[in-house]
């Protein structure tokens, strides 16, 4: 319970951020908020693979794209209703990441690595190839879609994204808790005493690597939306490294890590590259300082604060 | 009296070395049969052929009744068949307690459950209770499993297996590295084991193996030089000059 404290700080002020913008920053600072919110939900979903089982998955951006770009072709060829455009988008990623899941989860380490990278090369080459959809350049969406009058609202999209980080950030901690989780958690340890236990590790793997596809696919259905734009680099490696870098940064296998992550990380992006534009140059050392300095990441810090 | 478990001309190489050689031997109801013999023998490797990790060249392992040959790991278990590990292993940063209820949840349905709390689970909390009280492994339920004592590592493993409600049970040398104070506890755990599961037992430590084992087989070079009870074994002479050593 504890380890979810500095999540629910975190959401409080999250929602209260729309509120604030009116006095300072405006519609700049709420974007930013929601990009590093869909951020944390593709953070979350890469840690269920990270911090719950053990694999580093370095293709995970992928499944941003399989949203993003489900989004930007439906609305470009006329179906902007967002209930269908999620059940597609579920549809797709969830055969992806059967397909995939089902060849990469047959080796371990390094080569799982490369192997989830080659795969998200793949759809990144297939995205940039699409020149009916804009090719290189990437899509521009002249409308967006329809959540039957929800995006209307003032700020409603804002507390959709908010809604789904809250949701998916409570199951993502019950399935950690779960059975489900529980043998994910112990297998990512000794997975031959798991399989002599009576448990097909691959099975549970596989699931947690669909489930995690889909979420982060979401999560690129509302990149398309908030940013109304949508491009190859989503899908490129250098996300799935961003992503990596996230939840590393928060802190793996914690339960705020990843939400803690994706809020430090659009932050030190953003005043960072105000700057200078090297930013990385900064970025790159202080990452180094936290890996360092605090093991679990920033989750870690307030843990031990509390306790 | 009918066999749990038997293998059938079991055979295992690795390159030129023949580990298991033409292997039949069978487990009856109610025994405790046990499997000794010098080291690199190939104990381990037929357990490992037995529990589904390695795969036979050829020979088939009945189980039940049911041909497990080509059965995975996992569904071996679940059919029933329990095995310890001669170097201990366990989920290290899990409690002794959560690791008992891992080796009981594999027992209480389905693990593809997402929502309800784990440890919570009052089928699996009562299975692994009861598998700690055998053991009499009641105290320390909450440290991490990895800083447990050698002698009670060896001890989980065996409550692991037993919550598994197995019909047969593999103990891969269950006294490997224990003092010789303890390993007089473990042989009556052991003898109590025996009431209740059929045991193949695999053992360096012969005091134990005379006094638990119903019979005795003994493996040398992948190839079963000698079977028969433990007084049989005792006065036979190949048996004694590969392993037993001529001088007892």
């Amino acid at each position: 319970m504890r380890a979810a404290i500095p999540a629910l700080i975190a959401f409080v002020f999250l929602a209260a951020m729309p509120l604030l913008a009116e006095f300072w920053g405006g519609s700049y600072v709420t974007g930013l908020v929601m990009r590093a919110m869909i951020l944390a939900i593709a953070a979350l979903s890469l840690d269920l693979l990270i911090g719950t089982c053990g694999l580093v998955s370095f293709g995970h951006a992928a499944f941003l794209g399989i949203g993003a770009y489900t989004t930007g072709i439906a609305i470009t060829e006329g179906t902007t209703d967002l209930a269908t455009i999620l059940g597609i988008t579920i549809a797709i990623s969830v055969l992806f990441a059967l397909v995939t899941g089902a060849i990469s989860l047959r080796t371990h380490g390094v080569t799982f690595i490369m192997i989830t990278l080659a795969f998200g090369q793949m759809l990144f080459f297939t995205f940039s190839a699409l020149s009916a959809y804009g090719g290189d350049d990437g899509l521009t969406l002249w409308e967006g879609a329809h959540a039957y009058g929800a995006f209307e609202f003032e700020h409603g999209l804002f507390y959709i994204i908010l809604g789904m980080l809250i949701t998916i950030w409570f199951l993502l901690g019950c399935l950690r808790e779960a059975r489900f989780g529980r043998v994910l958690l112990a297998a990512k340890e000794n997975s031959t005493r798991m399989e002599t236990l009576g448990y097909g590790v691959f099975g549970y793997r596989l699931t947690a690597y669909v489930i995690a596809g889909v979420i982060a696919a979401l999560a690129g259905v509302l990149i398309a939306n908030e940013a109304e734009f949508v491009s190859p680099a989503l899908s490129a490696w250098q996300r799935s490294g961003d992503l990596i870098i996230i939840v590393v940064l928060g802190g793996m296998g914690r339960r705020s890590g990843p939400v803690l992550g994706a809020l430090a990380f659009v932050g030190l992006e953003e005043s960072l590259s105000s700057l200078t534009h090297d930013w990385r140059l900064i970025f790159g050392p202080l990452l180094i300082f936290i890996v360092l300095f605090a093991k679990g990441g920033l989750a870690s810090l307030f843990e031990r604060r509390q306790a | 009296m009918s066999a749990v478990l038997a293998t059938h001309g079991l055979c295992k190489s690795f390159g030129a070395l023949t580990v298991t050689d033409d292997v039949s031997l069978d487990l009856r109801a109610g025994e405790c049969h046990a499997l000794i013999g010098p080291n690199g023998a190939g104990k381990t490797t037929f357990v490992n052929q037995l529990s589904g990790l390695l795969t036979p060249d050829a020979g088939r392992i009945e189980f039940l009744g049911q041909d497990i040959t080509t059965d995975s790991p996992a569904e071996r278990a679940n059919a029933g068949l329990a095995r310890t590990f001669q170097i201990t292993s366990i989920i290290p940063s899990m409690t002794l307690f959560e690791n008992v209820a891992l080796a009981a949840q594999a027992r209480c349905g389905s693990s593809y459950r997402f929502f309800r709390p784990a440890h919570k689970d009052r089928q699996i909390n009562a299975l692994a209770e009861k598998a700690l009280e055998q053991i009499a492994l009641t105290s320390r339920n909450d440290i991490p499993a990895g800083t447990l004592s050698h002698g009670e590592k060896r001890a989980l493993e065996l409550a692991m297996a037993i919550a598994q409600k197995p019909k047969a049970l593999l103990l891969d040398e269950p006294m490997a590295g224990i003092g010789s104070d303890e390993s007089g506890q473990l042989t009556d755990t052991l003898l109590m084991l025996k009431r209740d599961y059929p045991l193949l037992l695999i053992e360096h430590d012969m005091d134990a193996v005379f006094k638990v084992a119903d019979r005795v087989s003994v493996l040398v070079y992948g190839r079963i030089i000698a079977s028969g009870t433990p007084t049989e074994i005792r006065a036979n002479r190949e048996a004694r000059a590969a392993y037993l050593g001529d001088e007892t």
